[in-house]
């Protein structure tokens, strides 16, 4: 194996320790665009009242709301990204000629 | 059931020609994105990408605190940029959108095309400019590069909270004042840029550091002293 995929296997783990693993430790506060647009909400009036939320199989990164399993929707999303990207990007790149 | 992670724009925010608009900003610049990530990808950068938009991905769950009560996390698209280049580091971020709607609900579904506006072109396209226009100090040394990745993460942070102002003052419910929205916006991404630009400069500072041959922006720099191991 050479370096080079060594140095992806590595990046791979890093990216499913965050998620898997330090995604417990993360705020649960809202983002600076949630927040903004809840400013008023308590005085009776704000931009999120018009927000409509949708579903999804691992809606607010959980399984089946159950938060506890934040970690498992994680790695499950960071390799779903891996295969998207990983399927898309090998598409699109150049073959080499050999 | 409240999401508490990431979090986009969601439905409702801004009206259906807005929202139509701003798919169709995404789409023309998706397929522009495609059509240059197919000149630049080989072998060595194709599943790099795929890594970074994995990365990308787990990153955006670790919400950081920036003030009592509010959050902010990484957006990712000048990391992108400086690793992979604007133009597979815009897909990178599409990629993570499109996932993060459909199967996380986080973003909505209408709203899609305004959050790759902000987030897969917008904020990469800015990090990718700041950091040309700063490429000659990414080049002096690691740490030139690091405060390079920096204050390009800083930029496509502010400016990608930009773009959901110029999507407010087109389609957003014209009871809310604009101003106010401009001014908690940006002032709130001001600090969410700081964080950004750590993760940002800590990432590509620890690549750089291991195989500076898979930070796009150095690419075509001399470095005399690599050790070509393959």
């Amino acid at each position: 194996m050479n370096r080079r995929t060594l140095f992806f296997i590595g990046f791979a783990i890093v990216a499913l320790v965050l998620a898997g693993v330090v995604s417990y430790f993360a705020s649960s506060s809202p983002d600076g665009l949630d927040a903004t647009l809840e400013r008023g909400c308590d005085a009776g009036a704000c931009i999120a009242d018009n927000a409509r939320e949708h579903d999804g199989p691992l809606a607010g990164y959980t399984i089946g709301g159950d938060s506890r399993l934040t970690g498992v929707a994680g790695v499950i999303g960071t390799l779903a990204t891996l295969a998207l990207a990983f399927g898309l990007f090998s598409l699109l790149r150049k073959r080499s000629r050999s | 059931m409240t999401g508490s992670l990431a979090m986009h724009m969601s439905d409702g925010l801004i009206n259906a020609p807005a929202s139509a608009l701003f798919g169709a900003v995404a789409v023309a610049g998706v397929a522009i994105a495609a059509a240059g990530a197919r000149r630049d990808l080989d072998d060595r950068m194709a599943p790099m990408a795929g890594l970074v938009a994995a990365f990308v991905f787990a990153t955006q769950m670790l919400n950081f605190p920036v003030l009592p009560g509010v959050s902010g996390h990484l957006l990712g698209g000048a990391l992108a940029a400086i690793l992979v280049g604007p133009w597979a580091g815009a897909l990178c971020i599409t990629i993570v959108l499109v996932l993060q709607s459909l199967v996380f609900a986080d973003g909505g579904l209408t709203a899609l095309g305004a959050n790759v506006t902000n987030m897969a072109l917008i904020g990469t396209a800015a990090g990718y400019l700041v950091a040309v226009a700063l490429r000659p100090l990414a080049r002096r040394d690691r740490l030139g590069l690091v405060a390079v990745a920096f204050v390009a993460a800083f930029c496509n942070t502010v400016l990608a909270s930009l773009g959901f102002v110029l999507e407010f003052w087109l389609g957003g419910d014209p009871a809310f004042s604009l101003t106010a929205v401009i001014g908690t916006i940006v002032g709130v991404h001001c600090l969410i840029g700081i964080g950004e630009g750590i993760i940002t400069a800590l990432t590509v500072g620890a690549v750089a550091g291991v195989r500076p041959d898979l930070v796009y922006l150095l690419r075509g720099a001399e470095r005399p002293l690599e050790v070509r191991a393959q």
